[in-house]
């Protein structure tokens, strides 16, 4: 991969580092054709498409019943050896079964792909928002917003690189505290009946009141999880008031870096503003432990280009269209190199970003930005 | 108003979709699991997205950018982000052929 000179132009509106939904980036993105544009797909036939696209319960269910059962396990092995060093694995691992897996749970179910049935997908999404520590409402809606205009700035809410970029605070995102910090303050002011000028630009007003309730529903179990501790604490427990933390809301934080390092790499160094995903998305090959907590979201250019295409059908679909697409990372390790040359290099030159090479099977990369948006039909 | 003609029945496997543009109009013909054929508005009402891309599962299509569902025998919206429902148009099948009544 070479990294390219290729600068995008500063936006003329000098706007290029306002993330907001609703200053000037976003009318920016609107006069630029930036906003629900025809973005690039590779050529699949419909046949294979449709086979790829199929869904089914089994491999949903199989992974969430083993997701479960480590979870109780792995809860029973850090209370059983509590009060001795052979807990502290029991408690790393429960973290990120929790606090790291429930990120590709949340993402997958909110998307209904992961399972056929659709009660199977609510359910799991609510349980994973809430480990996330996201509204579900909020985020069903935010994350609708990433897939029409991924990483526009001005329109896309889960922008995570934002320039100028503060490396010392995605360092702290490995811990999560920031983070979650900042989440559980968006859901008590959500529960307290507020949505700020973002979510409301994103939320249609209809589903407003279903945010407010979801928000309140997680504050209500972190309230009853803090009181237990308190009952454990003022019963003499000791340090033991500390287990109900570690098993609801502190993975969040102590569990979070698996999560983090993946999602890091989602678009990190890439383009903005392009309606192209092989510009602005990164697919990494990964090990298979952390495929399984990340649910083959690694493939991520493929994702979203498709994602009605479900997880367990990525590497299949990604057999299907990878000449098409930039060179996959061949690891995690190889993927960070590269990344962090880009950022590094985005830090002293604003506008650039990693263009990487196409193998000669590709189409090229889609550079015209205006592409037409088709007439609505009104009946 | 004509029936008019869209399509060749077999055009269309039996739980799939076709894009179908008349008139100015883009629509989207379905073949049910039953084997009757419906018709609805090309676009998916959330954002203009053509739904004959998305999926069939029974008597749902379902949005190929974000997943949206509806019920294509009535139009009605079942899954979010969709909101608002969509217009549907009789079709029926006649000697191998796919006639849709566009109001
Ligand atoms: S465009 Fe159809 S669900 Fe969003």
């Amino acid at each position: 991969m070479t990294p390219s000179s290729d600068a995008r132009p500063e936006s003329p509106t000098g706007a290029a580092h306002d993330y907001s939904l609703t200053g000037p980036s976003s009318r920016h993105a609107v006069e630029a054709g930036l906003v629900a544009a025809e973005w690039y797909h590779s050529d699949v036939p419909r046949k294979v498409m449709k086979q790829l696209m199929q869904r089914s319960d089994g491999p949903a269910i199989r992974d969430t019943l083993l997701w479960v059962a480590l979870h109780i396990a792995l809860a029973v092995g850090g209370i059983y050896f509590w009060g001795s060093w052979l807990a502290a694995p029991f408690w790393l691992a429960y973290g990120v079964i929790y606090g790291s897996a429930c990120d590709s749970r949340w993402h997958e179910c909110g998307h209904g792909t992961a399972f056929r049935t659709r009660w199977m997908n609510d359910v799991v999404y609510h349980i994973a928002s809430f480990q996330v520590m996201r509204n579900p409402v909020n985020w069903r809606w935010s994350h609708a917003r990433h897939h029409t205009d991924t990483i526009i700035v001005g329109r896309d809410p889960e922008i995570v690189w934002m320039h100028p970029i503060k490396l010392g605070l995605k360092a702290l995102a490995y811990v999560g505290i920031v983070d979650a910090w900042q989440s559980l303050k968006t859901l008590i002011r959500n529960a307290g009946g507020t949505l700020s000028d973002d979510e409301k630009d994103y939320i249609p007003e209809s589903e407003r009141p279903r945010a407010i309730f979801w928000a309140r529903i997680h504050v209500a179990i972190y309230a009853l999880t803090a009181l237990c501790a308190l009952v454990i604490l003022l019963s003499g427990g000791g340090w033991k008031a500390v287990i109900p933390f570690l098993l609801i809301g502190g993975p969040r934080i102590y569990g979070c870096w698996h999560m983090v390092m993946m999602g890091l790499l989602q678009h990190g160094g890439l383009a903005e503003d392009v309606l192209d995903h092989r510009l602005n998305s990164r697919t990494v090959y990964i090990n298979p432990i952390s495929r399984w907590i990340y649910w083959n979201m690694n493939y991520h250019v493929e994702h979203h280009m498709f994602p009605m295409v479900p997880y367990h059908a990525l590497p299949a679909l990604h057999a299907v269209i990878k000449d098409d697409l930039p060179k996959p990372d061949p690891s995690i390790w190889a993927a960070y190199k590269d990344m962090m040359q880009a950022i590094m290099r985005q830090r002293r030159e604003p506008g650039y970003y990693l263009k990487r090479d196409l193998p000669e099977t590709a189409r090229p990369y889609l550079e015209t930005l205006h592409a037409a948006v088709p007439e609505r039909v009104m009946a | 108003m004509p029936w008019i003609d869209a399509c060749a029945a077999d055009d269309i496997e039996e739980e799939d979709v076709l894009r179908w543009d008349h008139a100015g109009r883009t629509y989207a013909l379905y073949h049910g699991i039953d084997g009757a054929f419906f018709c609805t508005d090309g676009l998916c009402t959330h954002e203009q997205v053509h739904l004959a891309d998305g999926l069939v599962m029974d008597y749902v299509i379902e949005c190929p950018k974000h997943n949206g569902q509806f019920d294509y025998r009535t139009g009605k919206a079942l899954r979010a982000p969709v909101c608002d429902n969509l217009a549907t148009y009789p079709a029926k099948e006649e000697d191998g052929r796919v006639l849709v009544l566009i109001e």
